[in-house]
């Protein structure tokens, strides 16, 4: 039995909010290395595994901004539950394309897509219950709840999240080197 | 519009089509005009064959310059914690009831704006205003009325009383500079008589440090001007008096402008310049004409000009170049930028301005009290004046003091005088905190009282703000956090973003939304500032705070709500806009604050 193997494996869990996947995808772009990382790591809550409610974990990746109240119930599900918690990606850190909408009116907005766009008939802004509500302005995750760190990019590549990950479950304090270290 | 046109052309003309009057010119265009409408920065472009976009840059970085219309009548309000604690939110919120107008917005008439600016240097008689840019002070609700139906009715700033624009000078204790009776030439002869040489060498004696802030020691900045190459030396007289809190300078340039310009003339004599300027920041703009006055009578005495009391070769004179309200000009390198005509972005040092200074020339810069106090030391001798203070601090220091004492004013102290001296003197009956040296400085709590005043121990500027048991130390840090939110000159990211990210921790902590949190990322962004910025204000920005912090730490920790994190906005509030939009109540239409972590 290896070293690796003696120890507790490592609890991560993912989501994405107002956010596209990519940071997700990107995190696939990790290739051969999450077979490296299966081996100390295993998933919580993430659409990986497809479980819907996180458990008590060690680190919590979030992906994307908090544009709706759905958003912040999963956030405080996962601020709740993770030890580290990480916003990963542009939107999380800084709202990102979706706060593109923080300096429009929502109301406007939700006039104009479900009531007075063209080609609607029946216009209507949908009140099912099931819908989270829309908060007026999309905030970037650390000003809803405590975040420990923060992976830059849009999306931050493989790389740089494989070093993350891989500093933080080794003990070293998160390090991104410059070629790694970007914002778009 | 043409009116513009021309009138901004008079003013580029009136300059001699000088790039480095661009700042001067600005100002007087504005004065014709009320603003500086677009027609008039292009025309002014053209004409001193710049970029459009330098020009604008330019109008744009002053906060007395306008490039949107304002009131024919522009009240600002001096907004420094003193000011405050004197009673100006009230007496703005008054004027401003009367005129029927909103802070920041101009009447619908055009008639008047009223709005907040950084600390005029009027602490010892507050509250203050600037009206048109002129002084207004000792407001009170009396005031206030008389002044709004002075602008209801129109009534021409010069036929208000006079008396509205009475600035006391305030002196209360008297030392060997503001004590002794100045007869003008007389220093400048006995500096000549001892040799260009010799003077500096008594400068030297004297161990005079700057009085500006940084204490640098005059003489070895004169010699590294005088041996700097070039033949065309410059004399800079550093009256950008910012510092919230500061007003000595105001008070010598009023009271002893002979000495302030004989100063300037001995750093020539020493260093051998042709060229003086004087710096005057725009908030003492009526102290305009009687330098200009003063500046004649030296020239008709034969103490500045051609061939100085008979002198072949030592020849000097001063121009005063006006500042426009930007705190950072006092930075020596931002002011030479400003001097320049251009935005006031401080420089990377090395060079320092006595190789490179002004349009690169070999440069001292000095400050209005260092040039005033070399004027007893050609009188007296450098031993003579190394007698006084202490062995690192010779000399006297004036004081601005201001806040919860009896006496405000001006004093002059040999250095090495205690802060619990000062505050008998003054009258601070409950003295809790005193900051000083400005929103830059340090704050001393109770049980540092025996300090001392000198560079050995607590330097200054000259600031020295006083608060009683009433006051909120953290009311004052996050004042000061305001002013350097609001006048950092933008260059770098560190400073610019950081003193907006402080601003902000600070606030949160105001609404009662702070967390314990919020504590440590304020400590992390104090460093970030301290280590990263690119000049002094930047990095003295969270002075006030980390002072604070140490020292009146549960001024902090009772606004703190007791959770691990709280965000600054109310997040069931921010789903109001969706819920009426869809008509819904339901218990998924809230968010509920108890479920945070």
């Amino acid at each position: 039995m290896s070293d690796s193997m003696s120890l507790p494996r490592v609890r991560v869990a993912t989501t994405s909010l107002a956010g596209c996947f990519g940071c997700h995808m990107s995190f696939l772009d990790m290739d051969e290395r999450l077979l490296e990382l299966a081996k100390v790591v295993e998933f919580d809550r993430s659409p990986l595994t497809d479980i819907k409610h996180c458990g008590p974990c060690d680190i919590g990746l979030i992906e994307g901004g908090v544009c709706n109240a759905e958003n912040v119930h999963v956030l405080r599900e996962f601020r709740r539950n993770c030890k580290t918690l990480v916003a990963v990606g542009a939107c999380a850190i800084n709202g990102g394309l979706p706060a593109q909408r923080n300096h429009l009116d929502l109301g406007d907005c939700l006039q104009q897509v479900y009531v007075k766009r063209d080609g609607i008939e029946e216009g209507g802004v949908p009140d099912d219950p099931e819908l989270p509500l829309l908060l007026d302005r999309v905030h970037p995750i650390h000003e809803v709840v405590r975040v420990d760190y923060f992976i830059p990019g849009c999306p931050p590549s493989g790389d740089a999240i494989w070093k993350f990950l891989t500093d933080l479950i080794g003990g070293r304090t998160p390090r991104l080197p410059h070629p790694l270290l970007r914002f778009d | 519009m043409q009116d513009a046109e021309r009138i901004a052309a008079q003013a580029v003309e009136r300059h001699r089509r000088e790039p480095s009057q661009l700042l001067q010119i600005l100002v007087e265009t504005q004065d014709g005009i009320g603003y500086l409408p677009a027609a008039a920065l292009t025309r002014i472009a053209d004409l001193l064959e710049l970029p459009r976009a330098r020009v604008e840059g330019v109008a744009g970085f002053y906060s007395f310059l306008y490039t949107e219309p304002v009131g024919r009548y522009r009240i600002l309000f001096s907004d420094n914690i003193i000011d405050r604690m004197l009673g100006t939110r009230g007496l703005m919120e008054s004027l401003c009831r009367r005129l029927e107008v909103s802070p920041g917005q101009v009447s619908p008439g055009g008639e008047v704006s009223v709005d907040v600016t950084s600390c005029t240097g009027m602490g010892d008689q507050g509250p203050a205003v600037l009206v048109n840019g002129l002084a207004v002070t000792r407001l009170d609700e009396a005031r206030v009325e008389r002044i709004a139906s002075l602008v209801r009715a129109g009534t021409p700033l010069a036929e208000w009383p006079a008396e509205y624009f009475r600035v006391d000078d305030n002196i209360r204790r008297r030392g060997s500079l503001l004590g002794d009776d100045f007869v003008p030439g007389a220093a400048l002869q006995a500096a000549m008589v001892r040799g260009r040489t010799g003077w500096l060498e008594e400068v030297r004696l004297s161990g005079l440090r700057g009085r500006g802030g940084a204490g640098f020691t005059t003489a070895v900045k004169w010699m590294a001007c005088r041996d700097a190459p070039g033949a065309d030396k410059v004399v800079v007289c550093n009256a950008d008096e910012g510092e919230p809190g500061t007003f000595k300078d105001r008070v010598l340039l009023a009271s002893q402008a002979e000495r302030v310009f004989e100063g300037m003339t001995l750093a020539a004599w020493a260093t051998g310049a042709r060229q003086g300027l004087l710096y005057l920041r725009g908030e003492y703009r009526y102290l305009l004409k009687h330098l200009r006055a003063v500046l004649a009578l030296r020239r008709a005495a034969g103490l500045l000009g051609p061939r100085i009391l008979g002198e072949a070769g030592f020849d000097f004179d001063i121009d005063i170049h006006l500042g426009a309200g930007a705190y950072v000009c006092g930075e020596e390198t931002a002011l030479l930028e400003s001097l320049e005509g251009k935005r006031g972005t401080p420089r990377i040092r090395p060079p320092f301005p006595v190789t490179h200074g002004y349009l690169g020339r070999p440069t001292v810069v000095n400050n209005v009290e260092t040039l005033a106090k070399t004027t007893l030391i050609a009188l007296q001798g450098g031993a003579a004046f190394a007698a006084t203070g202490t062995p690192q601090s010779t000399g006297t220091k004036l004081l601005s003091i201001s806040g919860d004492c009896a006496y405000p004013g001006v004093y002059e102290y040999p250095f090495g005088v205690t802060i619990a001296h000062v505050l008998e003197d003054c009258g601070a009956h409950d003295p809790q905190v005193v900051q000083v040296g400005g929103a830059s400085g340090v704050t001393i709590a109770g049980h540092e009282f025996h300090r001392r005043i000198a560079f050995e121990d607590v330097p200054t500027a000259g600031a020295f703000m006083v608060f009683d048991g009433r006051r909120d130390p953290f009311e004052m840090a996050r004042n000061f956090v305001h002013f350097f939110a609001h006048e950092s000159c933008g260059f770098c990211t560190p400073c610019r973003v950081g003193t907006a990210l402080l601003k902000g921790y600070m606030d949160k902590l105001a609404s009662g939304k702070g967390a314990k949190m919020d504590l440590a990322d304020i400590e992390w962004l104090d460093r970030l500032l301290k280590n990263a910025s690119h000049c002094g204000l930047g990095s003295s920005a969270p002075n006030p705070v980390i002072d604070t912090l140490i020292k009146f730490r549960p001024a902090y920790e009772r606004r703190l709500v007791s959770l691990d994190f709280k965000p600054a906005f109310d997040l069931d509030a921010a789903l109001e806009t969706a819920r009426r939009m869809t008509g819904r109540d339901d218990p998924g239409a809230h968010l509920d604050w108890r479920e945070e972590v």
